[in-house]
């Protein structure tokens, strides 16, 4: 559905992106997960048409970007990383324009409209000024609108940052309905959870170039099952074992607290890169002193997976 | 056809929420200008053998006609660079035709509507002149060439600050220069000629002719075809440009 070879940018001196090859197939769930500045939206600005690239070839469904640009724009749908609404107009007035734009029929436009209004549980908000929304809604109002046209791929960059934990979870249940219905998803993010909870595969990204693709379970499986976490002179240390005895056994060999948790994606981001995700929630180490061996309570950023050392 | 549409029907569902405003704001200036020039101190001149307020209006259509739908530029620029509304644009499946013509034909409007207004203001002081269809045609190639060359810088520029330059030092000067408060041929030679490529100095000679009631010269007319297919051309070949 989604095919890259060689995909080269250049902005002036900067190397953006420095070959990518890739193969998303159709029904995908993909996530590009990288630090800032590793060239997840000018993958997508690219593969959407809104940048140009400097070498290299890309196809959706079959559509060269650069030779079928049209056609190929037909494919897909996007939700840029930053709103891009007409704030002046209503979300019915924005919604119409792009129906519009992907050449619907008024009927169609109509109907569609107050489908996926409802859909996104913005029902009620067809006839509400763009600029009277919050950051979540305005957010939802974008994935309405792009799907408004039925493409056979969305692109979402980095659809929750911002957002606070409840409306996360929201856009990612209503992602993965959009995916149950046959639609392609490529979307990128920093947040880890994000990508392990969504995704089919993932893609590391570092400095443009890809580092990793695979499915969240094998990337992790690839470091460990474990992780242990303690903190030293040289700042957060992390090691991983094959299973929970190992890392407990570890654990306890250190005298000044540790922590025991399942490894994530960012363990395995981290093993393969030697960097750490820019994200705002990193992992923290509560060090419980004075316990010994014993203590250690973790706050982990990825919910649900934290374990308690004994 | 449909990407067309929607591009000026989303010019135009803004100008109706901004209407009052637009409306006002075009006609500030013509306002001060009438007072300022026509009335307080050109009272006693006379101008080709015609008062100063009649010598004025038709200056100021040519003026506003093409200052409005110049300002698309800004507009343009609004929704590239701090709304990203122009990626809206980009990704999706319309030929560049259908964006340059939409908002041609939006920057075309709010000409209109200016001359609107100046008509109105016109009659206020009094002044009657031929508004016929000479001066329609005149007055609607000049905003076309105007709104295509709007797209066009508005594509080119890489940022909001660098279309307010252009507007200082093209279109300000040429809203003075171009015929519209004094006649041209009150210059030197060497003006002159320096004038007569500015495309704004052939519409208001075809718009104060027509509005006197003269039958009009046919070369203002071609030279206003001629610079607005150009702008129009180049307007399309800078779409692509702003794909960074
Ligand atoms: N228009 C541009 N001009 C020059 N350099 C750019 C431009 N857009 C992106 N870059 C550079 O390209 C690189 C990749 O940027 P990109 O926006 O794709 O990163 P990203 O992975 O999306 O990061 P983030 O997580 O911050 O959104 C960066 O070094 C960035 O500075
Ligand atoms: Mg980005």
């Amino acid at each position: 559905m989604i095919r890259i070879e060689n995909l080269r940018k250049t902005y002036g001196k900067i190397q953006a992106l420095c070959g990518i090859d890739l193969h998303v197939p159709a029904g995908e769930l993909f996530a590009y997960l990288g630090p800032n500045g590793a060239g997840k939206t000018t993958s997508i600005r690219i593969l959407t048409g809104l940048t140009r690239l400097s070498a290299g070839a890309a196809a959706l469904n079959g559509h060269d970007i650069a030779a079928q640009s049209t056609a190929a724009k037909r494919q897909c749908g996007l939700v840029p990383q930053h709103v891009n609404l007409d704030s002046e107009l209503t979300v019915g007035e924005n919604l119409d324009l792009h129906g519009r734009l992907f050449g619907m029929p008024a009927a169609t436009r109509r109907q569609r409209i107050a489908e996926l209004l409802a859909y996104v549980e913005l029902g009620d908000r067809v006839h509400s000024l763009v600029k009277q929304l919050s950051g979540g809604l305005k957010r939802r109002v974008m994935i309405a609108r792009a799907l408004l046209h039925n493409p056979r791929i969305l692109f979402l960059d980095e659809p929750t940052v911002g957002l606070d934990p409840a409306i996360r979870r929201r856009i990612w249940s209503l992602i993965k309905q959009i995916q149950q219905q046959g639609t392609t998803i490529f979307l990128t993010t920093h947040y880890i959870e994000e990508a392990e909870f969504l995704a089919d595969r993932v893609a590391f990204l570092d400095s443009g170039r890809i580092v990793a693709v695979d499915s969240p379970t094998a990337l992790m499986a690839g470091v460990g099952h474990w992780a242990v976490d303690w903190v030293s002179d040289a700042g957060l240390q992390s090691a991983y074992f094959p299973s929970r005895e190992a890392a407990q056994a570890a654990g306890a060999a250190r005298h000044n607290g540790f922590t025991l948790r399942r490894v994530n994606l960012e363990d395995a981001f981290l093993t393969l890169t030697g960097k750490k995700v820019a994200t705002d929630a990193n992992a923290q180490t509560v060090h419980g002193q004075g316990h010994g061996a014993h203590a250690a309570a973790t706050r982990n950023p990825t919910g649900g997976q934290a374990k308690k050392g004994h | 056809m449909q990407g067309f549409i929607a591009v000026y029907l989303r010019e135009m569902r803004i100008l109706k929420r901004r209407f009052w405003r637009q409306l006002a704001g075009m006609a500030v200036s013509p306002l001060l200008y009438l007072i300022a020039l026509g009335y307080a101190m050109g009272g006693a001149a006379r101008f080709d053998g015609r008062s100063y307020l009649e010598f004025l209006i038709p200056g100021l259509i040519a003026m506003s006609s093409m200052t409005q739908s110049f300002g698309i530029a800004t507009d343009i620029n609004v929704a590239r660079f701090y709304w990203y509304i122009f990626e809206e644009f980009q990704a999706a499946p319309i030929g560049n035709v259908a964006y340059v013509a939409g908002e041609v034909l939006a920057g075309m409007t709010r000409a209109l509507m200016a001359i609107a207004v100046i008509l109105v203001l016109s009659l206020l002081f009094g002044v009657r002149l031929h508004y016929g269809p000479w001066l329609w045609l005149a007055a609607l190639l000049n905003s076309f060439a105007f709104a295509a060359l709007a797209v066009a810088l508005a594509m080119l520029v890489k940022s909001h600050a660098d279309q307010s330059m252009l507007t200082s030092f093209v279109i300000t000067p040429m809203a003075f220069l171009g015929g519209t408060f004094f006649p041209v041929e009150r210059l030197p030679q060497w003006a002159q000629k320096m004038l007569a490529v500015l495309p704004l100095t052939h519409a208001s000679e075809a718009i104060r002719g027509a509005a006197f009631g003269e039958t009009p010269g046919v070369w203002p007319y071609l030279i206003l075809v001629a610079v607005g297919v150009a702008f129009f051309v180049l307007a399309l070949g800078t779409v692509n440009q702003a794909r960074d």
